[in-house]
């Protein structure tokens, strides 16, 4: 009698076969950032971001460089996507969006991310308790632009820290990384687990597919209590910038005197 | 008490944004009653220069060596070093290290940290740092409470003030600890100053039509001294280098002058650049957004406006 070929049974045990050489536990670290095109105004006497209104985001350094490349790289070799936030109930939306894309399964620390040190803090806490091969997240935030996170974090748990990283090869557990520095870019090597923080150029955007955003609502999201510590810096106060005098409109048949304007009046030549 | 300033020496020269900090350390330490001082690490010509900007000694690492970068090993040897001198601030440039080291420091100095500050601190009640946030949109205002404090200074906050008089760098040999990063190689264009760095920066995006075009842009840069740049649909074309995108996902600036010619201003481009000091934009769409930001506009074809302007510098410049 026949024996019916198992397809799916097959490819499991090819995955496995790899699994001591290849497969990786990655850890992607999200945040979540107002839409850039929001307006920007403060509550609590200019002391709190007032989100009234407001279309939050999943950070995009966060998203199309550091989870993308997470995902490409276990679809390559098999293994885990971790997706990590800390924050609110209110969050789940994008990272329910990151398990939409192709991240495994999710944890959210249910803290608010009041400072770089609260959020690095927590998510050292919870990698301490797991052993992820790599942790990814973007360059930075794009709504505070710190780039605090990874470093500190990479710290916290004493491991390597590659910033600004546009490409990620790897081979075993060595890492040949890109990352950009001013005027072009640095090439360097790593030796097992390290901290990545992602830049243009990692990876491409994903748009998540129906299937992607139907199966992402079974995949598992844990919901944990905060693990990290209290913040080190207050929020005093927002301030808005000095409001422009509006554009002064020079003919273009006389750059001369754009010239001299630059020159007499903004100095800057 | 005192406050430690890391200055970056690559290829063995300081850069401005080195000496920017430099000046900022001692404005601190001068605000605090204390002391500022310097620490360079590898290969650097005349470390002792750094007195001119205020700092009153200077640490020199391994002087005779080129030492890669790595924010593990950079990280420890400069905390030491801020331990054994007492020192409870530390300053740092917002560059590419600069960044990579300030939250790594902050944990190892159990410190409140600021990443980007945009002006010195506000003594008056607290240690309230400032930076720009919201790309720009807005400015944020921290207390730092914490008994040790990390900051990094964004490029072009203040200007170095050359003040004092030289001093003798202090050589000081440190076993640097062995780590599992090895930096290869490294790739940077020769000759230019790194946006992130310049002053002057002339700019354009697909109003150009196309990268046979840039010539007119290069030669205005070179009237001026100025670092080239584009937009973000100009670098995913590969008109021009990627390193050369500014804007939201490429390189943020702030440099003294903003050129921008033939790019509309898209919101995403404005959050890259929109701290610059004074912005001109060059545009044949009156309704182009950029001219909302700008401090001076020309209205017209830029294949006429450009040269035209390139050629008004050169007269100022040879007058």
């Amino acid at each position: 009698m026949w024996q019916k070929y198992d397809f799916k049974q097959a490819y499991k045990n090819i995955v496995n076969s790899n699994i001591k050489l290849y497969q990786m536990n990655i850890l992607v670290c999200i945040s979540k950032t107002p839409d850039t095109t929001s307006k920007i105004s403060f509550k609590s006497g200019d002391t709190e971001y007032n989100s009234d209104g407001v279309t939050f985001i999943m950070n995009p350094y966060d998203e199309w460089y550091a989870l993308v490349r997470a995902i490409e790289l276990t679809e390559q070799n098999g293994g885990n996507v971790t997706v990590l936030n800390v924050g609110p109930a209110s969050n789940d939306i994008i990272i329910r969006k990151a398990l939409a894309i192709g991240g495994s399964d999710a944890v959210r620390i249910d803290t608010e991310a009041s400072d770089a040190y609260t959020v690095a803090s927590n998510i050292a806490a919870y990698a301490k308790t797991k052993s992820f091969d790599l942790i990814f997240l973007g360059k930075e935030t794009i709504d505070y632009n710190g780039s605090e996170v990874g470093a500190m974090v990479a710290e916290l748990l004493d491991l390597p820290y590659v910033s600004y990283a546009s490409t990620l090869e790897i081979s075993g557990s060595t890492s040949t990384v890109t990352r950009d520095i001013e005027g072009g870019v640095e090439v360097c090597q790593v030796d097992g687990p390290f901290v990545l923080s992602a830049a243009k150029g990692m990876a491409e955007q994903r748009i998540p597919n129906m299937k992607g955003i139907m199966m992402a609502k079974n995949k598992p999201l844990e919901v944990i209590a905060p693990i990290g510590d209290a913040a080190k810096v207050s929020t005093i106060q927002f301030v808005l910038p000095p409001a422009k005098s509006g554009v002064k409109l020079i003919d273009p048949e006389n750059m001369d005197e754009l010239v001299r304007l630059l020159h007499e009046e903004a100095k800057v030549i | 008490m005192s406050v430690l300033v890391y200055i970056e020496s690559p290829k063995g020269q300081f850069k401005k944004t080195g000496l920017e900090v430099a000046s900022y350390a001692s404005k601190v330490a001068q605000a605090t009653g204390t002391e500022a001082i310097a620490l360079v690490i590898g290969n650097a010509q005349n470390a002792g220069q750094l007195g001119l900007y205020g700092i009153s000694k200077v640490l020199h690492v391994n002087s005779n060596d080129t030492i890669e970068f790595d924010a593990q090993s950079f990280t420890k040897v400069i905390c030491d070093i801020a331990l054994a001198q007492g020192a409870t601030t530390v300053i740092l440039s917002n560059t590419a290290n600069g960044k990579a080291l300030t939250g790594r420091l902050a944990i190892r100095m159990n410190a409140g940290s600021v990443s980007g500050a945009n002006s010195l601190p506000d003594l008056s009640n607290g240690f309230v740092v400032s930076k720009s946030v919201y790309s720009g949109k807005a400015i944020v205002k921290y207390n730092i409470t914490t008994a040790n404090k990390v900051i990094s200074v964004m490029g072009n906050s203040l200007q170095p003030e050359a003040t004092g008089s030289d001093v003798t760098a202090e050589p000081i040999q440190v076993s640097f600890p062995t780590t599992k990063l090895k930096v290869l190689e490294r790739k940077t264009s020769e000759g230019i100053v790194p946006l992130p760095e310049a002053e002057l920066v002339v700019s354009a995006g697909r109003g150009m039509k196309g990268p046979e075009n840039w010539g007119i842009i290069e030669d205005l840069a070179t009237s001026l001294g100025a670092t080239t740049a584009c937009s973000r649909p100009v670098a995913d074309t590969h008109w021009r280098p990627h390193h050369e995108h500014v804007g939201q996902t490429g390189v943020a600036i702030r440099p003294n002058l903003y050129i921008a010619a033939g790019i509309s201003g898209a919101i995403q481009h404005l959050a890259g650049v929109n701290n610059s000091k004074v912005i001109v934009v060059i545009n044949k769409d009156p309704e182009a957004p950029f001219f909302k930001a700008a401090d001076y506009g020309v209205v017209g074809d830029l294949f006429d406006v450009v040269p035209r302007l390139t050629a008004a510098i050169k007269k100022f410049k040879a007058s």
